[in-house]
């Protein structure tokens, strides 16, 4: 956190937690999947999300981010008709979920070429974020970082082997935040890690081609 | 020097034992934490209170509507009742008011503004340093420079407490903005760091239990008028820290007593539309005006 996240984010109003910050939660998912535009958005919100969305322009906001904008831009106001004049077929729907904070938003993508994704966070005030959830894993970041996500066998050696390799490859990059999910001992599990600095060409390839690394992802700062 | 913002004790002992003010030691710790110059990170804060200038323009506008018709003009009201009549509290609080309703005015009509902290409470810090500079000869590099004093007690807030109506309903965003306020003005008026702690503990003690009910879930009423109220109270927990009328709980403890506060209110009055004027026969019907007859959600 910085003086920023509290004089800050310069923002279109009115709700920096139902606008700013939802805006900022869409655009994580357009970073998810690179930038693309998806053919078909579910958005599903929970608490004070979906009981004030439409008066807070929060449907507007969210589908804004997904598209790529960012919280100060005014084209907010209308983005429910530039994602109809993209072809983005959007829904939102609302659920209960449990545990889970007041602002939050489950937001499912699915792409032309039939690629998925799912990423859930709340936004936690002041225009801020939390990402919880990347298809199905468990996260923890708010995209301040340049962050890299990476779904691999839990098997000893594998975070040694990513850790190693970033810094064998780019030994000025600095980690600051490394969080580990897994969803059952000897499954699938991810790792998050949080950057100083922009992230190194090539990062992604070199990390898919270590053994038991599944896959590997980039999501940019916001 | 390490800065935690972890307590409000801590950044007021470190600026006394610098000899500097608050304002001073958070710029140069941002500067290195951002990896940036001192210069970067002031002349950044500076676009933000051009954008907060810009606000209260573009909010003054009498024609200005929100977004959903339900609001606009407050700010153009005041701010001709504060030139033409004085108001009770004198012309230079009554402008005051005026400028903080119509940042908030902007606000509601999807303009641009800078959330401090939140969007919810955008007129507070504004309408007090706008003010200041407007109308009582403070350098604009001093209210700048404020707002590292308020953005580094927010911090401590938003760390220990929230700064979030769904969480802490509306004392944690327009409670904070005003304690935050507070704390900014002593520093432009020449208090000592202790005094901004001060300010920001009567501020805080001041909006305890303060509810969110947005009516029609809009940010827009109560919320407008809020950020009038929150000016009023900025200015008088600054001039109480001041005048030496310090608090009785330190400032910490009043800050953690609004998380418990925050904890225990219902749901129904953080964010959600539930209770409070949001639940009033007129609060339903303007929602209803807004959106219609909608099916139960």
């Amino acid at each position: 956190m910085n003086v920023f996240d509290i004089i800050g984010p310069i923002m279109i109003g009115p709700s920096s937690s139902h606008t700013a910050g939802a805006v900022r939660l869409g655009h994580i998912a357009n970073k998810v999947c690179d930038g693309r535009t998806p053919k078909e958005v579910e958005i599903t919100l929970s608490g004070s999300f979906a009981r004030t969305y439409r008066g807070h322009g929060t449907d507007r906001a969210l589908l804004a981010g997904i598209m790529g904008y960012h919280s100060y831009d005014p084209e907010i106001r209308d983005a429910l008709e530039i994602a109809e004049e993209r072809g983005i077929h959007y829904t939102f729907l609302k659920e209960d979920i449990p545990g889970a904070h007041p602002n939050t938003a489950r937001i499912h993508c699915i792409y032309e070429d039939g690629e998925e994704s799912v990423v859930e966070g709340a936004s936690v005030g002041g225009g801020n974020i939390r990402v919880d959830l990347v298809n199905g894993m468990h996260v923890d970041f708010n995209g301040e970082f340049n962050t890299v996500l990476i779904l691999h066998q839990d098997l000893p050696g594998v975070i040694a082997d990513v850790t190693n390799y970033m810094r064998l490859v780019y030994p000025d990059v600095n980690i600051c935040n490394f969080h580990l999910s897994r969803k059952e001992k000897g499954g699938e599990a991810l790792m998050t890690i949080e950057m100083e600095g922009p992230p190194p060409e090539g990062l992604t390839d070199g990390l898919r081609r270590l053994n038991n690394v599944i896959n590997a992802l980039i999501i940019r700062k916001i | 020097m390490k800065l935690q913002y972890e307590s409000i004790a801590e950044i007021v002992e470190a600026a006394e034992k610098a000899g500097k003010k608050i304002s001073e030691i958070v710029l140069q710790e941002q500067a290195v934490a951002l990896e940036q110059t001192a210069e970067e990170v002031r002349s950044r804060m500076e676009k933000s209170f051009d954008v907060m200038c810009e606000a209260v323009k573009t909010g003054l506008d009498p024609n200005l509507k929100s977004m959903s018709g339900l609001t606009g003009g407050e700010g153009g009201a005041m701010m001709k009742y504060a030139t033409e009549n004085g108001g009770i509290a004198g012309t230079f609080m009554t402008k005051v008011m005026a400028r903080a309703l119509a940042v908030s005015n902007c606000n509601a009509s999807m303009g641009k503004i800078v959330a401090t902290p939140t969007a919810g409470s955008c007129g507070i810090l504004p309408g007090c340093l706008v003010s200041m500079c407007e109308d009582r000869g403070v350098a604009k590099a001093d209210a700048v420079m404020a707002c590292f004093t308020a953005g580094a007690f927010g911090m401590v807030i938003a760390k220990n407490a929230s700064i979030a109506g769904a969480e802490g309903g509306c004392q944690a965003e327009c409670g904070s903005a005003a304690g935050m306020a507070a704390a900014a003005l002593v520093e432009v008026m020449g208090g000592t760091p202790k005094m901004c702690g001060d300010a920001l503990a009567i501020a805080i003690a001041n909006q305890l239990g303060l509810a969110c009910d947005p009516v029609a879930g809009l940010v827009e009423i109560p919320c407008i008028k809020r950020n009038a109220s929150g000016v009023m109270i900025a200015v008088s927990s600054a001039d109480m820290a001041l005048a030496g009328v310090a608090p009785k709980i330190p400032v910490d403890e009043c800050i953690l007593a609004m998380r418990e506060v925050g904890h225990s209110l219902p749901e129904a009055l953080k964010e959600t539309a539930g209770g409070g004027l949001a639940a009033t026969p007129t609060g339903r019907a303007l929602k209803e005006r807004v959106f219609g007859k909608v099916k139960e959600e």
